[in-house]
């Protein structure tokens, strides 16, 4: 393996020549627009330029009509995925799924945006994510089926493990980031977490250390509005999750995170710029996790209905298919067509969780080391041969029994 | 009329011998070996590069490999090892320094709850080559903070190798391991033998490492004293006063014998047991604090194994079970040389 000795570039000087494009002070360009980037109305229509909440240097093209139907297909499929996995939980086939329904145009898009190379440290609400980069769904959805904490090879598909302890994956991306720039490597890595995990110390170590090293890496924040009960304003005092990148010396957007025209446009642009050398970037992406935090959640005990359904209003599948079907794009039989792929999907899921895994009491041993140490080994032996027994007298004890 | 140190002197040069070499340039040798055998491997963490690093064990590393192989960080100790996790997924070595054993804590989460599983995570997919350099444990007068002996904390954490090297050699040879493992390593250097000697010839050791000529540390105690009558089994900093109390007793007319742990994980109870079979007596001796600790799982496994050729119960002698003490209270607390003494007396030699 061979580091480039080139210089690892200043972060002033890096962050000046990603300004010079849009004609700002370095401060316009860190500091997030008032309000939100947003494109597409909560009705469906394009907005006119003028109302996308945007300012100079914080304009964004609009990405081609083929390249929103392919996204919303894979909204149609993100929606049955999340559906299906509650269904899945409550039939005992899944422990457990945290839903990322209503977050689907930020699940869809935060795949979108990266190129095969790139690197995605997601995590536990972002399986939909998961399965939109690649991964096989049944794969993506072991780690909540209990019989395995991960479910498929990271460097596979260029996917971290879908991470429990909050924004600590940030990190691991920011490292990843990092020895792909020593080798020269054009590599952007999205690293993933939600409003209250900005609370967590690895948030501000993670991006500290990219903005310091200048790496290659979008933070990308869904702001759900709740860490399971506790909501935003019991988090931070900051006028915006994306205002806290200008500390780091990095630019924030903050964008509508249930319009996905506006989120690809957002993050397409801060893909971009990260792989032309501009150091880190933060985009916060304005949601509502519409469910629970997870089946064992009773969200009535913190939030009220009129609430939820003024989000309900706001759904990112509604309004893409508004647009689609007025520009033409989506015919019934296009619609049709995205249907049956959503469902062969959730099939695949039903099929996949459906039955009993075959599981190896061996492999509690086994990956701990690359090599079992001589204590592993002997346990090893001893839980073989306390199977074994238990199998010989198993018979005897259910005679007993009846 | 000559000095004993003269005379040594005089001695080592007859023979024309190495040269005495610090624990500590053991270390940094290695290191500068395995990155030059390696480009993968890099070197960073707090004051490790212009510094060299607050003991001097990173001296010379940016200037030979260059600030993108060897560099400081922001203050952030979780940010050290969770970044390093990162470049160890995506093909790299990091050897990463935490300044004092009790700065390593903020990093605990991403050591234990990232660090130790993401090979089973995994199922082996991902590997960890990450070498965490702790300078660990007392000795020096040091301040709160600077003197803890958290070996216990990584060697509970399964996942983690923990190797503990107490010779200039083993320093070395230890440290050449771990950077060479694929498996995450907590490497716990006793900062008081930083400043230790021994006359060993890095050369030779550099030769022997690179030709694969010596068999591997890991995993493997070292008989560092043979004796008949007992046998004292110590790890890092607890070894040269085990070594002490092993030669006065030997005034007294008693062997015993010295094992060093070496490798904490993995643990070699068959060098260890072997040991106590035969000699019949055995005292543990660490300087961390002895509740739940390395000596008691220590002295349990031996107890477990070893019952029928025991004339003694195993005995330890442990720091007390106190936060380390404030420099004018230290030598009240370290393990030392009458204290082993003692223990050994009380091991039933009427019976």
């Amino acid at each position: 393996m061979t580091i480039s000795v080139s210089s690892p570039g200043g972060g002033e000087t890096s962050l000046a020549e990603a300004v010079k494009n849009f004609g700002i002070s370095i401060e316009d360009y860190m500091l997030p627009v008032h309000g939100q980037i947003q494109i597409l109305s909560e009705d469906g229509t394009m907005l006119p330029e003028d109302r996308r909440g945007s300012s100079p240097g914080h304009q964004y093209p609009v990405p081609p009509d083929e390249e929103l139907l392919a996204a919303y297909r894979r909204l149609v499929i993100g929606r049955r995925v999340n559906d299906q996995n509650s269904a899945l939980v409550r039939q005992g086939r899944l422990a457990v799924y945290p839903s990322s329904h209503g977050q689907e145009a930020c699940q869809v898009a935060s795949a979108l945006c990266l190129r095969d190379g790139d690197w995605m440290f997601p995590t536990y609400r972002d399986a939909v994510a998961v399965m939109t980069r690649g991964v096989d769904p049944v794969d993506v959805m072991t780690i909540f089926r209990g019989d395995w904490h991960g479910g498929y090879d990271p460097h596979a598909h260029q996917v971290g493990i879908q991470s429990t302890p909050l924004t600590t994956q940030l990190l691991h991306g920011v490292g990843v980031a990092h020895a792909a720039k020593l080798r020269g490597e054009d590599t952007v890595v999205l690293a993933m977490c939600g409003d209250g995990a900005t609370s967590e110390g690895d948030f501000h170590e993670a991006l500290n250390f990219a903005a310091v090293f200048q790496l290659p890496v979008v933070f990308f924040v869904q702001n759900n509005q709740y860490a399971i009960s506790v909501p935003l304003a019991h988090q931070t005092a900051a006028p915006s999750l994306a205002h806290k990148a200008v500390g780091y010396g990095m630019a924030g957007e903050r964008v509508d995170g249930n319009d996905i025209v506006a989120l690809l446009a957002v993050l397409d642009r801060a893909v971009t710029l990260a792989r032309a050398g501009s150091g880190p970037l933060l985009v916060e992406a304005n949601t509502y996790r519409m469910q629970a935090h997870t089946n064992a959640d009773d969200a009535t005990r913190y939030r009220n209905q009129a609430e939820v359904e003024a989000w309900a209003a706001k759904d990112p599948l509604n309004r893409m298919r508004h647009y689609l079907r007025a520009a033409g794009q989506l015919t019934d039989d296009v619609e049709a067509s995205f249907a049956r792929d959503a469902e062969e999907v959730a099939q695949h899921l039903r099929e996949g969780l459906s039955g009993e895994p075959e599981i190896d009491p061996q492999d509690l041993f086994r990956y701990v080391f690359t090599e079992p140490t001589p204590q592993l080994r002997e346990q090893a032996a001893f839980l073989a041969d306390e199977i074994a027994r238990s199998a010989d007298t198993a018979p005897a004890d259910l005679a007993k029994e009846h | 009329m000559t000095t004993v140190a003269e005379a040594a002197a005089a001695r080592a040069a007859a023979n024309a011998g190495p040269e005495p070499v610090t624990f500590a340039k053991a270390l940094t040798t290695a290191m500068a070996d395995a990155m030059r055998a390696d480009d993968g491997v890099v070197v960073f963490g707090e004051d490790v590069a212009t510094l060299g690093g607050v003991f001097r064990i990173t001296d010379g590393l940016q200037k030979e490999f260059g600030a993108q192989r060897c560099f400081d960080t922001p203050l952030a100790e979780s940010g050290i090892v969770g970044m390093a996790l990162g470049m160890a997924m995506n093909g790299l070595r990091p050897v990463i320094e935490m300044q004092f054993d009790a700065f390593a804590y903020p990093a605990f989460e991403q050591i234990a709850s990232h660090v130790a599983k993401m090979h089973n995570r995994t199922r082996g997919k991902v590997t960890l080559p990450l070498v965490i350099r702790v300078p660990y444990a007392g000795g020096i007068g040091g301040v709160e903070h600077h003197c803890d002996s958290s070996e216990a904390y990584y060697a509970h954490t399964p996942g983690l190798k923990v190797f503990t090297p107490s010779s200039v050699a083993d320093a070395y040879r230890l440290l050449r391991e771990a950077i060479a493992s694929d498996d995450p390593v907590v490497f716990m250097e006793p900062k008081k033998l930083y400043w230790s000697k021994e006359a060993v010839s890095l050369e030779t050791l550099r030769s022997e490492f690179d030709a694969g000529a010596t068999p591997r540390a890991e995993g493997r105690a070292a008989v560092v004293r043979p004796g008949t009558d007992a046998t004292i089994i110590a790890y890092g900093p607890a070894v040269p006063p085990a070594l002490a109390a092993a030669e006065a007793a030997a005034l007294e007319g008693r062997s015993v014998e010295v094992v060093d742990v070496r490798t904490i994980v993995p643990f070699d109870d068959e060098t260890v047991c072997a040991s106590v079979r035969k000699t019949g007596r055995a005292v543990v001796v660490a300087e961390a604090q002895g509740f739940a600790s390395v000596a008691s799982e220590i002295t349990a496994r031996v107890q477990e194994r070893c019952f029928h050729s025991l004339a003694a119960p195993v005995r330890r002698v442990t720091g007390f079970d106190i936060p380390f003490p404030a420099p004018k209270f230290e030598h009240w607390y370290l393990p030392g040389v009458d204290r082993i003494l003692d223990t050994l007396d009380e091991l039933q030699w009427e019976d």
